[in-house]
């Protein structure tokens, strides 16, 4: 009799648990499965007391089996819920991210940037000199007095009096060496300004000055520094070649060429077939330079080396015309990423 | 600088190709800018002797000639429209193959038939090998260039007019003009092939002067300008053409051929780098040469028939009554040589190069003389320039050289003296080049060196055209470049001391300050630092602004960029347009760059340089886009922009902010007047923003502050409030937060108009975000948030009559 009543709850359970199609339902049908088993229970009370054990066993493990049936179809119900979940939240994993797009900083900067870090890591410090200067820091400092014929190489703005933008950085090396004393080693970027204007040549253009002064300072040095440059700045492999040139500031002087990143040396369209590409122009200081800012030329010497910010940019982006710097095509300007 | 191959070889034995020579040269400090060979152009024509000559049988015009070419290639048959051949005649003939110039063009020369007649090639004429008389006699004679009776047939025909020949274009550096000269180069090539140098001869004789010329005097009334005038007569002149080796080097050098004396001076203006002039004696008058600066207004019309107007500034050579040259341009047309000319005055003359070349630069009129003068003439080279050209006066046989010889030298002529020490050219090298090589270099190269018994210390003469060289580091300099940059090996600072480098506080600020822009969505933009004056006009800046006290450039490229910035928006609408003109319909750039502030006007000292942000947006950018991207900068900064509404005359009057920092106001905001942007044709809404960088960088904070958080999560309220239009969003903000200082945040979250709020009103809702003492012991109670609530709420309605919508 009890067994039989046993059995039916437990199918009356089983059933119960199955019909039920979610957790709401599933848990009403488990409260009336509770119900009844409590009524069932209740039946004990009227049972001797011999035979009680044995009934308890029997309501305790029909229990036990109720709760894992609802417990099973309850994680059934689960997984059923997440996966329908899961289907329904499906995304198209195509369709595009949502990011804010960042902008670009100038190939002139990022050059910049990269040259500074280059530089930084020698131990230079960074100065930048005001863009308009007198006609004694631009030029008679330098070395180049009102007659001489390279005034003429980098004609000049003049601003009234004896103020003019100032045609190169190496103005800086002035006020650098008149504030400061030996050791130096300082790299100078900025605007420079020169009254050309055609295809390859623009009014207005960038480059970055070094001076290194100090004692027992050689031509030998400032190859090994240009070579430390060239390699990280283009490829490992880079060569630096001197040859003689002429600026008024430094004595020697050399044009630096470095041998072409693009084809190894063995000639092609960016080194003109020559294999060398010219870069920067440098030199040992001048003596009368030094001189001119209070540097004792018999105890220090130095060298000094300047390059075009855009001509580095060009070689290095492939970048043909200058005047795209200053177009300001976003186009171009969003390129720019290292 | 053109200097030809055949014309070095005079100086120097030259036993290298040209090639090679033009290596050498770019290793020791001139380049060569092209290499050409002249007769690049004429392949595969050769002399031919013509054989015979008969009618073609179908062409009145042509005649069918055999030509023999020798053994090797035999006889050749070629027609010809040419009348002026004949039997025996020696003529360069352009073979099955051959290229030659047709109106300048290269033309291939292939057999065919002329009206039913096989001509296997064409007879040439000098214009066709490129050349005119001044290469070869008769090259411009119309017809087939006959050629000499006696060249041996078969000759490649370059070698028989001078095409076989290189000239070096050569890129002179300013410190070397005494290299502007087939000389001066040939000085270089000895020594870098360690070669002797030929010197050419300055011999003359002088006889007794028998005329007028006899009291001819020179004074020079500014010897700073003209530090030596070496004047001489020549009398009994042949005027007449030059030889054909004189023509040709002219030639070669780009220089046409005139008369036997004014080539005299064009010679030794390429041989010697001496500029020089001849006068004709007899259109001199009062017998003298006076070298004075110009009258103010005076006049001279120069060999080119340009007349010029003079000053105080320009230099000119007169006679007795008038200028006859402008000193080192031109000579005047009234004293040119002709051909007539009896009496010759030559003129060898040092002029000071920043006078000439102001002359030049002011009249516009420049000669192969000015451009000489300008980079420098010697007064060494002066002597010997005349000396030369007298020379060739006796060689050429066109006149008798006088002993009318007038030098007027104010300048030195030896050569400086200086020691040098050899070890200290070595240290500066870096390297060590043996002591006999060093001192071989510098003679090689005409310095006068004695060693001194110390074995270091050398006493030099430096050669008297090299005024370039003024200390021992010069030395060093000649050393290196003749011996080879090549053996210079790389060392790293061996000797200096250690040093700190790296970017200064303000220079990392400025590069995170570009990130920050840059992450903003901004793409960084350069513009040239002057701009047009007429962006004041354009932009509606009124007389008084401050904008228009700009700096002008004394000598611009041009209106447009004449004028020093002041501030930087014209650039930055200049890109707006142009980007959109390019069809890029959206945009975010910003540009930091210095504005110049000058302190006076008239420039007495240099202006103030303020570092400045401009920002500009277009397209799917707005108003806020470009406030987020201020907003940013104060965040990354730790300082706090203000807005309040402000005018600016290029800007939307309803769309522009002030920017306030502290109490300061450092930019503005806004977007481009819908009237300036119709004229520019920008048919988007365009935003600009400036602000003035040094002025905000001065309230940066650097460096991480940190304040403990919180124990309890913030409490959050929103609150929908009625506003009346005109009530600023920014006034709400900052009442909300005076009210209550545990308001941590105010969001605004949504703006709406119409429906149920009354028209003239707007809802606003924010979202407020409550946050307890750091160290508070307990959460925000509820009763606690709205007793602040309560309060903000007060003093909304009694601040901006805002009350919270039911």
């Amino acid at each position: 009799m009890q067994n039989e009543q046993t059995e039916e709850l437990r199918r009356y359970a089983e059933e119960a648990a199955a019909k039920a199609a979610s957790g709401k339902e599933l848990y009403a049908a488990k409260t009336d499965v509770q119900a009844k088993l409590k009524a069932f229970m209740s039946g004990m009370r009227d049972l001797p007391k011999e035979e009680r054990p044995a009934f308890g066993k029997t309501v305790n493990e029909l229990k036990e089996k109720i709760e894992a049936l609802f417990a099973a179809r309850e994680e059934e119900l689960r997984q059923k819920e997440l996966e329908a979940r899961y289907a329904a939240e499906q995304v198209d994993v195509t369709m595009p991210g949502r990011k804010r797009v960042q902008g670009s900083l100038h190939p002139v900067t990022l050059v910049k940037n990269q040259l500074i870090d280059i530089f930084a890591g020698m131990g230079f410090e960074i100065f930048e000199g005001p863009e308009t200067e007198t006609e004694y820091y631009n030029f008679t400092a330098l070395n180049t007095p009102a007659d001489h014929p390279s005034r003429d190489m980098q004609d000049t703005f003049y601003l009234g009096g004896d103020l003019l933008l100032r045609t190169q950085t190496s103005a800086g090396q002035i006020r650098v060496m008149q504030n400061k004393k030996p050791p130096i080693k300082v790299l100078s970027p900025g605007r420079v300004f020169r009254p050309d204007d055609d295809a390859t040549h623009s009014p207005m253009f960038h480059q970055m000055e070094g001076l290194v002064v100090d004692k027992g300072i050689t031509l030998c040095d400032l190859k090994g520094m240009l070579a430390e440059f060239a390699a990280k700045m283009f490829t490992s492999d880079t060569k630096v070649r001197l040859r003689p040139s002429y600026f008024p500031f430094t004595e020697p002087s050399v044009e630096v060429d470095l041998s072409c990143f693009v084809c190894g040396g063995k000639g092609c369209r960016l080194c003109k077939g020559t294999g060398w590409i010219e870069v920067l122009g440098s030199g040992m200081v001048n003596r009368r330079v030094l001189e001119n800012c209070g540097v004792d030329p018999d105890e220090y010497t130095g060298f000094a080396f300047g390059m075009g910010l855009e001509r580095i940019a060009m070689l290095k982006y492939g970048v043909n015309n200058i005047k795209n710097f200053y177009d300001n095509d976003v186009r171009f300007l969003t390129q720019f990423k290292d | 600088m053109k200097v030809p191959y055949s014309w070095l070889k005079d100086y120097v034995d030259i036993d290298c190709s040209a090639q090679e020579l033009q290596d050498k040269l770019f290793s020791c400090g001139f380049e060569v800018e092209e290499l050409l060979y002249l007769g690049k152009d004429v392949t595969g024509v050769y002399v031919g002797e013509i054989t015979d000559i008969q009618k073609h049988p179908d062409a009145d015009k042509l005649q069918v000639c055999q030509l023999y070419f020798g053994e090797e290639i035999g006889s050749v048959q070629i027609c010809t429209a040419a009348t002026n051949v004949f039997v025996g005649a020696k003529v360069p003939a352009a073979l099955n193959g051959a290229t030659v110039l047709h109106d300048g063009e290269v033309m291939k020369i292939k057999s065919g038939k002329l009206r039913g007649v096989p001509s296997d090639g064409m007879m040439c004429s000098g214009e066709e090998l490129g050349i005119n008389d001044d290469f070869y006699p008769g090259a411009e004679v119309y017809g087939i260039l006959i050629l000499d009776k006696d060249t041996p047939v078969g000759t490649d025909v370059r070698k028989v007019v001078g095409l076989d020949d290189y000239v070096f274009d050569i890129a002179v550096t300013a410190n070397r003009p005494d290299c502007q000269c087939v000389l001066g180069i040939a000085r270089e090539v000895a020594a870098v092939l360690k070669k002797p140098l030929k010197m050419p001869s300055f011999a003359y004789t002088m006889s007794e002067a028998k005329g007028e010329e006899r009291n001819m005097k020179v004074r020079v009334e500014d010897t700073l300008l003209c530090p030596r005038y070496i004047g001489h007569a020549v009398t009994d002149i042949k005027i007449g053409q030059s030889p054909a080796w004189m023509r040709r080097r002219l030639a070669l050098c780009g220089i046409r051929s005139i008369s036997n004396i004014v080539d005299i001076t064009n010679f030794v203006l390429l041989e010697m780098g001496q500029p020089m002039h001849s006068f004709d004696m007899d259109q001199l008058s009062g017998g003298e040469i006076v070298v004075r600066r110009a009258a103010d207004g005076e006049k001279i019309q120069t060999l080119d028939e340009k007349e010029f107007t003079l000053t105080h500034e320009n230099l000119v050579i007169c006679d007795g009554a008038k200028p006859v040259a402008l000193a080192g341009i031109m000579g005047g047309l009234n004293s040119e040589i002709t051909e007539n000319t009896k009496r010759v005055f030559f003129e060898s003359a040092k002029f000071a190069r920043d006078n000439v070349r102001r002359t030049s630069r002011a009249l516009g009129q420049s000669s192969d003389s000015s451009a000489r003068y300008e980079r420098g003439v010697d007064a060494y080279t002066t002597e010997f320039g005349m000396a030369r050209a007298l020379h060739l006066v006796e060689e050429l046989a066109c006149g008798k050289v006088t002993n009318v010889h007038i030098d007027c030298n104010h300048a030195e002529t030896a050569g400086k003296k200086m020691t040098a020490s050899i070890a200290k050219i070595n240290s500066l090298l870096g390297i060590d080049v043996p002591k006999d090589t060093l001192v071989g270099i510098l003679r090689s190269l005409f310095f006068d060196v004695k060693l001194d018994k110390d074995g270091d210390t050398m006493s030099v003469i430096v050669p008297p055209y090299r005024e370039d060289v003024d200390g021992w580091p010069d030395l060093a300099e000649e050393v290196i470049r003749m011996y080879g940059y090549d053996n210079i090996a790389p060392t790293f600072l061996e000797k200096a001391s250690v040093t700190s480098g790296g970017l200064n506080e303000a220079q990392k600020r400025l590069n995170q300050f570009k990130d920050v822009l840059r992450l903003q969505g901004f793409s960084e933009s350069m513009s040239y630092s002057f701009f047009s004056p007429k962006s004041f006009d354009l932009f509606g800046l009124p007389s008084d602004a401050p904008e228009r006290r700009a700096v002008k450039i004394v000598n611009p490229l041009g209106e447009d960029l004449s004028v020093l910035r002041t501030f930087l928006a014209p650039a930055m609408l200049d890109n707006i347009v142009r980007n959109l003109r390019r069809g890029n319909e959206n945009g975010r750039l910003f540009e930091v760059a210095n504005v110049y502030i000058p302190e006076e006007l008239p420039l007495k000292a240099q202006p103030k340089e303020v570092k400045t942000l401009c920002l500009g947006g277009w397209g799917d950018c707005d108003f806020f886009d470009l406030k987020g991207a201020i907003e940013a900068i104060g965040d990354a900064f730790g300082v706090k922009f203000s807005f309040r509404r402000g005018q600016k005359p290029f800007l939307h009057p309803g769309v522009t902010a002030e920017v306030v920092l502290g109490t300061k106001v450092v930019g503005y905001l806004g977007e481009l007047d819908p009237r300036l942007a119709a004229e520019f044709a920008v048919e988007k809404k365009a935003y600009l923003a400036e602000l003035d960088y040094d002025a905000c960088a001065r309230k940066f904070t650097s460096g991480t502050k940190y304040e403990g958080i919180p124990r309890f999560p913030a409490v959050k309220r929103d609150l929908a409030l009625l506003a009346d239009e005109n009530v600023a969003c920014g006034d709400i903000v900052d009442t909300v937060r005076h009210a209550c200082r545990a308001v941590k945040e105010v969001t605004l979250f949504d703006v709406y108009r119409g429906g149920q709020v009354p028209a003239g009103k707007k809802s606003m809702a924010f979202t407020l975000s409550f946050e307890g003492e750091p160290n508070a012991e307990k959460v925000l109670s509820p009763e606690t948030v709205d007793g602040f609530v309560r309060k903000i709420l007060g003093n909304l309605k009694h601040n901006l009559g805002v009350e919270i919508r039911m």
